[in-house]
C-alpha cells in the first residue's frame, strides 16, 4: 500500500529539526533510515503529518572513540558499525549482533539512533544497548538530556523520548579488560526478527571470579529486558558450566514472553533457556582469553 | 446533503534529478512517492518489481550512490542528485553482464518476478567481494524472496559467474 500523504522537511542542522519538532500543533515525525516507520506508513499504521528527513544531518553520522569506549551519532547505518575497526575493537558484542539485523539493504539505511527510538521489543540493538549499559543523548528547544538505557525503553514501541526530543547520540561505556561478550539468537529465517535473542557480558576479577553479569533478552517481553535473578546468580561466584545452567532457568523467571504467530511462550522460554546457557559460556571463554592476553589474571 | 471530510490540499511537488543508469532524468513527485514507483511510473523503468512494499522481499532492490537498498522504503524527494543503477543498468556494451548470462544459462529464473531484485544484490555482493563464500552468497540472497523457490538454480548461477570472473 501506498502512505497517506504527509509533508516533507529537509533540514541542514540539528536546530531546524528541534525547531520542527516543538511545533504542538502537529504529528512531527522525524524519519532516520526509515526501515520500520515506511512500512508503518505503507501499511498505514503510521500517519504523520510531517516528516523531517534526517538524512542529509552529515553532524549525527560519527562513530569516536570516548573515554575508551564509543560516541555514536545517531544516524550512523547499521552497516557502517557492521564494518567499523572501532566498533569491532571497542564494543564487540554490537559487532558480533549487527550480522543478525535483517538483510545488508536494510542495514545500507537502517540507523543504530533509528532502532532504538523505534524500540521494537524484537529488535536486537536495543537489546546490545541494554547489556551494554548504554547512555543515550536527546535535544530539545529545552536543552540536552542524558538518558540511561535502563530509563530508555518503557514498552513497546516507546521510549522516555518526548515529543520535542531528537535522539542525537549513543554512548557504550568502555568494555572492560577480562570482560566478554556473546549474541546468541533463533529466528525462522536468517535475517528475520528473533524468536528469542540475548546478549551476555561476563566481567570476571583478578582471581577469574564473576564481577560483573548482564543478560538482556529480545522478544521476552514488551520491551528489551534484563535478568536480574539470573544475573546475580553469576556475580561472586567462580564460573562452572552447572552455575550457568543454573542462571539461565533464573533468568527465565525474569522474563515476560508471550505467545504470538511466530512462537508460543513455552518454546521461547525453552530456547531462551539454551541460549542463554550457550551464551553464557561463550562469553566466558572470551573473558578468560582477553584477560590472558592482557595480563589481567593473576593466575 | 454536507460533505464533512475536508478536501486533501493539494500536495507540494518536489522536483528531483536521479542520475539513473548513467542518464540524469528528473521527476516531479508528491513526498509519499518512493524512489519505486518513481522509477517505474515517473521514469518508466519498469524492470525494477513492486513485492511487498514493506522492505521484506527484495524485489525492488537498486542501487543507490554505490549501496544495495529497497526502493520501497526510500521517498524518492529524499534522494534528489543520487546515482541510481537498476536492473535496466546491469547490461554492458557487449550484452548481457555475465551474471544475467549465468542466470540464463543455469534458468536461476522461473517466473522471473524475483529476479531484478537477485540480480542487484548479487551483483553489489560481486562488486564489494568479488570471490565470495557459498555461505556469503546464500547470506546475500537470503534478503530476496523467490517464491517459486528456485535458490538453487539461482546460487548455481551465481557460482558459475564467480568461477567465470576468475577465469
Amino acid at each position: 500500500m501506498k502512505p497517506a500523504p504527509f509533508e516533507l522537511q529537509t533540514v541542514h542542522s540539528v536546530e531546524d529539526v528541534l525547531t520542527l519538532l516543538a511545533d504542538a500543533e502537529r504529528e512531527v515525525k522525524v524519519l532516520a533510515g526509515g526501515q520500520s516507520l515506511v512500512p508503518l506508513m505503507n501499511f498505514r499504521l503510521a500517519r504523520p503529518a510531517v516528516l523531517v528527513d534526517l538524512n542529509r544531518l552529515p553532524e549525527l553520522q560519527y562513530i569516536h572513540e570516548r573515554d575508551g569506549g564509543l560516541a555514536i551519532g545517531a544516524m550512523t547505518r547499521q552497516s557502517a558499525l557492521e564494518h567499523s575497526e572501532l566498533v569491532a575493537r571497542l564494543a564487540p558484542l554490537l559487532a558480533e549482533s549487527l550480522p543478525f539485523v535483517a538483510h545488508t539493504p536494510i542495514r545500507n539505511r537502517g540507523t543504530l539512533g533509528g532502532s532504538l527510538a523505534h524500540a521494537d521489543p524484537a529488535a536486537e540493538l536495543c537489546t546490545v544497548a541494554l547489556a551494554l549499559d548504554a547512555t543515550l543523548v536527546a535535544r530539545s528547544g529545552r536543552g540536552e538530556r542524558v538518558i540511561g538505557v535502563d530509563e530508555f525503553f518503557v514498552g513497546p514501541f516507546t521510549t522516555s523520548l518526548q515529543a520535542d526530543e531528537l535522539l542525537t547520540e549513543i554512548r557504550l561505556p568502555m568494555f572492560s579488560p577480562g570482560a566478554g561478550w556473546a549474541f546468541e539468537e533463533v529466528a525462522r529465517r536468517r535475517g528475520d526478527f528473533a524468536m528469542v535473542g540475548v546478549a551476555a557480558v561476563l566481567q570476571l576479577d583478578r582471581e577469574g571470579s564473576i564481577a560483573l553479569a548482564r543478560l538482556a533478552y529480545t522478544s521476552m517481553g514488551p520491551r528489551p529486558l534484563r535478568a536480574p535473578h539470573g544475573e546475580r546468580a553469576l556475580v561472586g561466584q567462580v564460573p562452572t558450566a552447572e552455575m550457568f545452567v543454573r542462571a539461565a532457568e533464573l533468568a527465565m523467571a525474569d522474563l515476560e514472553p508471550g505467545d504470538d504467530f511466530h512462537a508460543t511462550r513455552a518454546y521461547r522460554l525453552q530456547v531462551g533457556q539454551a541460549l542463554t546457557t550457550r551464551a553464557l559460556q561463550r562469553a566466558l571463554e572470551r573473558a578468560q582469553s582477553t584477560a590472558r592476553r592482557t595480563g589481567h589474571q593473576a593466575t | 446533503m454536507t460533505v464533512a471530510s475536508t478536501p486533501p490540499s493539494s500536495p507540494r511537488l518536489h522536483v528531483i534529478t536521479l542520475t539513473v543508469n548513467g542518464t540524469p532524468l528528473t521527476a516531479a513527485v508528491e513526498p509519499r512517492r518512493s524512489l519505486l514507483d518513481c522509477l517505474r511510473d515517473d521514469l518508466h523503468l519498469h524492470g525494477t518489481h513492486v513485492g511487498c512494499e514493506h522492505g521484506v522481499c527484495g524485489c525492488c532492490n537498486v542501487i543507490l550512490d554505490g549501496e544495495v537498498v529497497r526502493a520501497c522504503l526510500i521517498f524518492a524527494a529524499q534522494v534528489d542528485g543520487s546515482t541510481i543503477t537498476t536492473v535496466e543498468g546491469l547490461e554492458t556494451p557487449e550484452g548481457l553482464s555475465p551474471l544475467q548470462a549465468a542466470f540464463c544459462e543455469h534458468h536461476g529464473l522461473q517466473c522471473g518476478f524475483c529476479t531484478p531484485g537477485m540480480l542487484i544484490t548479487l551483483t553489489d555482493l560481486l562488486a564489494n567481494n568479488p570471490r565470495p563464500t557459498e555461505q556469503e552468497v546464500i547470506d546475500a540472497v537470503s534478503g530476496n524472496l523467490c517464491r517459486c523457490t528456485g535458490y538453487q538454480q539461482i546460487l548455481e548461477a551465481a557460482h558459475s559467474a564467480i568461477a567465470r570472473s576468475q577465469g
